[in-house]
């Protein structure tokens, strides 16, 4: 469905008849999908459409829990390893895959032991080294400047925004190559709404960034491309101006100008 | 014009009269009632408690703690039986700890959820509700006769240990479950491994709520007597424990855990049933002492809960 001038753009993701179950509930039916390479995809539909659980199909956080079925494929170049794949594991895809969630979610602990959670687990890193990659995580997530007098301070005492940047940082540490939002700023107000948007849009130009959001006018400012989603299937995918200026589907059109959902 | 609800005092503007008036003697007559009740519950307790300090206030001294029993009661003191009920609790919570958050980890961390451990969690609830003299006659056929730690420290932990186990797994099994999903998800999202997940945020974040209900289960053990008499505690010890350690490689003894021992009730017990009424005074005197010892291990619960409530905020 993507226009032909973006057929030249590289790949990150892509999915080929996805379908998700949980249990009997059959959520996804087919998404066929791609997931261009360092650009925002936004995730739009009404509530239920399946989008978060498409999202979670990308990191396999459906395996926490049992009953949960995938079928079809999910590929992740550059190496084209099918994801969704039960022979490959969860944990390898989750270090590659890093997610920040609805609610704002840090560890109690202290804002340094949040940021350098995900390098630690990895391997026994020198101190100096993590000091330097929490920082440089903090920077990338706009939080540093704030916070560098505190690192050892917990992460609650944080405003709501400033814990999703937080949460944004640490999912950065590890230098994931994609990154999933499942609709990161419902929670906040809209100036910390804002920062938030500003540091998507800074850091697509470097990690491939998925964004499932309710807001429309939040998918139209950040994202490159946009997928529409409606009771489980992929109604339309294409460029974001696209799809609020000139969709192809009747459907489509009349949830971008807010006739439903 | 009144701002509280005073159901007494507030003004009728007089257009409904008769039932208000009726509904609310219930209320107030309910009221009384309960206040009645609630002052002659608090009175009989008040009334023990101050027959039992009367009773032993005027034994309690330096001499009555640092003194082995006697047959004089005046020279007669607690120090083998605090020692011992110290040492039990110790192993005790020792048994206990690990048995109990292990159990409660793999129940709501690992396990599947099925019929299984449906059962399993019922009979951990029945388990809490055991007689303790049963719990005693396990220990005396499996610690004393199967294993034969004989009549020992080792034992009584170990007894008391199973007899609060349920409690400890019941609580930490509550403390892991208010650990958030969120949380878990986050841990999992960065590539931790269930493991990683359990030994970084679940089992630390849990803590809090597994202390206090070890502690508030050690409170309620600490009284135990039937299963200890059941796994031949003495009461008459006029001697120490082995110390825990020696001159020689490798410097430390386990040989305490087998020595005989005996506790506080079992002290208590032993004087109540001596004809001589200064006995008794011991008795009084030496149930001070156990109160406070569970007095002081309630505060240490709440205050272990309060400082991990200060420190972990969702």
């Amino acid at each position: 469905m993507a226009t032909g001038s973006d057929a030249r753009l590289p790949v990150k993701a892509e999915s080929k008849a996805l379908s998700f179950y949980y249990g009997a509930l059959h959520a996804l039916k087919g998404i066929s999908l791609v997931i261009p390479e360092r650009h925002a995809t936004a995730l739009i539909g009404p509530s239920g459409c399946g989008k978060t659980t498409y999202l979670r199909c990308l990191n396999r956080m459906h395996d926490l829990y049992a009953g949960n079925r995938y079928e079809g494929e999910v590929f992740l170049y550059p190496e084209g390893v099918n994801i969704v794949a039960p022979s490959v594991d969860p944990i390898e895809i989750r270090m590659r895959v890093g997610m920040v969630f609805q609610k704002p979610n840090p560890f109690p602990k202290s804002i340094y032991e949040n940021v350098a959670y995900g390098l630690r687990i990895r391997q026994s890193v020198r101190r100096t080294e993590l000091d330097e990659a929490v920082e440089r995580a903090l920077r990338d997530a706009a939080l540093w400047t704030e916070v560098k007098d505190r690192l050892h301070e917990p992460a609650w005492a944080l405003s709501g925004g400033q814990q999703q940047r937080l949460c944004i940082a640490r999912a950065l540490a590890t230098g994931p190559e994609l990154l999933l939002f499942d609709e990161p700023t419902s929670a906040l107000d809209p100036t910390a709404t804002a920062r938030i948007e500003e540091l998507v849009t800074d850091l697509k130009q470097r990690v491939t960034i998925v964004i499932v959001t309710h807001n429309m006018q939040q998918a139209a400012r950040i994202s490159d491309f946009t997928a529409f989603m409606y009771e489980g299937k992929l109604v339309e995918f294409d460029r974001t101006e696209i799809i609020y200026t000139n969709p192809s589907n009747k459907l489509t059109e009349a949830y971008v100008t807010g006739r439903f959902g | 014009m009144h701002l509280e609800n005073d159901i007494d005092k507030s003004t009728s503007i007089g257009v409904v009269k008769g039932p208000i008036q009726r509904r609310k003697w219930t209320d107030l007559v309910f009221a009384a009632g309960g206040l009645v009740t609630m002052v002659l519950a608090l009175a009989v307790l008040l009334a023990l408690l101050g027959q039992l300090v009367m009773d032993g206030i005027g034994r309690l001294s330096w001499q009555f703690l640092t003194s082995y029993p006697s047959r004089f009661p005046t020279q007669a003191g607690i120090l083998s039986a605090w020692i011992g009920t110290v040492i039990v609790m110790i192993l005790t919570a020792l048994a206990a700890v690990p048995l109990g958050i292990g159990a409660a980890i793999y129940l709501e961390e690992y396990a599947r959820h099925n019929w299984v451990t449906d059962l399993i969690e019922i009979n951990i609830a029945n388990l809490a509700g055991v007689p303790s003299i049963v719990y005693g006659l396990m220990a005396l056929g499996l610690f004393v006769y199967q294993f034969h730690l004989g009549h020992s420290f080792l034992t009584a932990g170990l007894t008391l240990g199973m007899l609060i186990l349920p409690m400890v797994i019941i609580a930490t099994r509550e403390a892991i479950r208010s650990v958030p999903s969120q949380i878990r998800e986050a841990s999992y999202a960065l590539g931790a491994t269930k493991w990683q997940t359990v030994r970084d945020h679940v089992v630390p974040y849990s803590m809090g709520g597994t202390l206090t209900g070890l502690i508030l289960a050690l409170s309620r053990a600490v009284g135990e007597t039937a299963p200890l008499i059941t796994v031949g505690a003495l009461s008459f010890i006029a001697f120490l424990p082995h110390p825990p350690w020696q001159s020689t490689f490798p410097f430390f003894s386990l040989q305490w855990m087998f020595d005989p021992f005996t506790v506080m009730p079992i002290q208590m017990f032993n004087w109540v049933s001596r004809p001589q009424e200064e006995f008794h005074l011991n008795a009084a005197a030496a149930g001070i002492i156990l109160m406070l010892m569970t007095l002081v291990m309630n505060a240490l619960a709440i205050s272990i809960r309060a400082r991990f409530r200060a420190r972990i905020h969702w």
